[in-house]
């Protein structure tokens, strides 16, 4: 890897670090949904910094040049990132779907109260 | 015949010029039963006309699909206690005739589920080509995977026992079409399933409840559920 790469790859990795950071700070992010994001940085700073890690792993799984080996990372990342987002998606959907169900039948429960009661009077 | 044991389920989204008509019939000829819309998020009158018509009304606050607002009308029945279940469609494809022979067999017949067939019925239905091929293979697929015949799995004229509700109201029930994946489901879980014919017209509304949804996505969508069934664990039997 040449400087050049190696600055540009570290200012990025630092940044998502740091905007991640900051956007659970000021609560935009709930921690339970930055913990990928921060470990996607973390990896990605370490393998620059500890530059013999990222020839090995290069060496290992084959990749051409150290920077291949990086964007592969990045990418499998984004993937598991992503897969994280259905499983969620997943679990909301099922909540949104009982907690409707639960008010439809409350909703009911109620104006049959309400209808009762204006029939004792 | 005695219908206080039964409740009759109609989901409906957007149903509002055909709900009461349907309703009143129903009245006609099953004057004691008690019938339940579930309002599926509509935004037009649904609820105030089929109210007006003398059903009870459960209002989804949002539009959740077929199979999520007929699982709502089974929480209801099992928190009430009904012992039979009914259902069928809002938009006037189901002949309200029949409602009574299925709770009678249901009532008699030594079955859980009765699931009414335009196909079994002498007077014909004639769908679009494509629907009536995946109508077709779907039938085949599940006639040849539970060795029972079945020629109807899309029907959602039916009726039910209360060990089928407890069953129904679970997790895995699908929010959109339940459909030939629902009865192999139920088939493992050793629930007994029997056709009787019935007679279906072609929606009078067009955007009814079960149109509109993309033919490739649903057939990909049911191999899924399908082939999801047999990987996973064996469900409980009977219901208990």
């Amino acid at each position: 890897m040449t400087l050049h790469q190696e600055i540009f790859a570290l200012v990025a990795s630092v940044s998502l670090l740091l905007i991640i950071l900051g956007l659970v700070r000021k609560r935009k992010i709930k921690e339970e949904y930055s913990w990928l994001w921060i470990l996607i940085s973390i990896t990605i700073l370490t393998l620059i910094l500890w530059y013999d890690s990222l020839l090995f792993i290069t060496c290992l799984i084959g990749a051409e040049t150290p920077l291949t080996t990086l964007f592969l990372f990045g990418f499998l990342f984004l993937i598991l990132v992503n897969i994280h987002y259905s499983v969620k998606i997943s679990k909301f959907t099922d909540q949104v779907k009982k907690i409707s169900q639960k008010i439809g039948l409350l909703t009911k429960e109620v104006e049959d109260f309400k209808r009762n009661k204006e029939k004792d009077k | 015949m005695d219908t206080k044991d039964a409740l009759l389920i109609i989901p409906a989204y957007n149903e509002s010029k055909a709900i009461g008509k349907i309703i009143i019939e129903i009245k006609n000829q099953l004057p004691g039963l008690d019938i339940l819309v579930v309002d599926d998020g509509s935004s037009d009158e649904t609820k105030k006309y089929a109210q007006q018509a003398g059903a009870m009304v459960v209002s989804l606050p949002i539009n959740l699909g077929y199979g999520a607002a007929l699982q709502t009308g089974y929480k209801y029945a099992q928190v009430k206690k009904y012992d039979y279940l009914l259902q069928m469609d809002a938009d006037g494809q189901h002949e309200p005739k029949y409602l009574k022979d299925l709770l009678e067999a249901i009532k008699t017949k030594k079955a859980d589920i009765i699931i009414g067939s335009r196909f079994l019925s002498k007077v014909k239905y004639h769908p679009s080509l494509i629907r009536r091929l995946g109508m077709i293979f779907f039938a085949k697929l599940t006639t040849s995977i539970i060795k029972q015949k079945i020629t109807d799995p899309t029907s959602g004229f039916q009726a039910m026992n209360r060990r089928i509700l407890n069953f129904f109201t679970d997790d895995f029930y699908p929010s959109d079409y339940p459909d030939a994946d629902v009865i192999i489901y139920l088939h493992r879980a050793g629930f007994r399933i029997k056709e009787m014919p019935v007679v279906m017209y072609p929606a009078s509304n067009k955007k009814s409840i079960h149109s509109g949804f993309k033919p490739l996505y649903y057939i990909f969508k049911m191999f899924l559920s399908i082939l999801m069934i047999f990987l996973r664990k064996r469900p409980y039997k009977k219901g208990e």
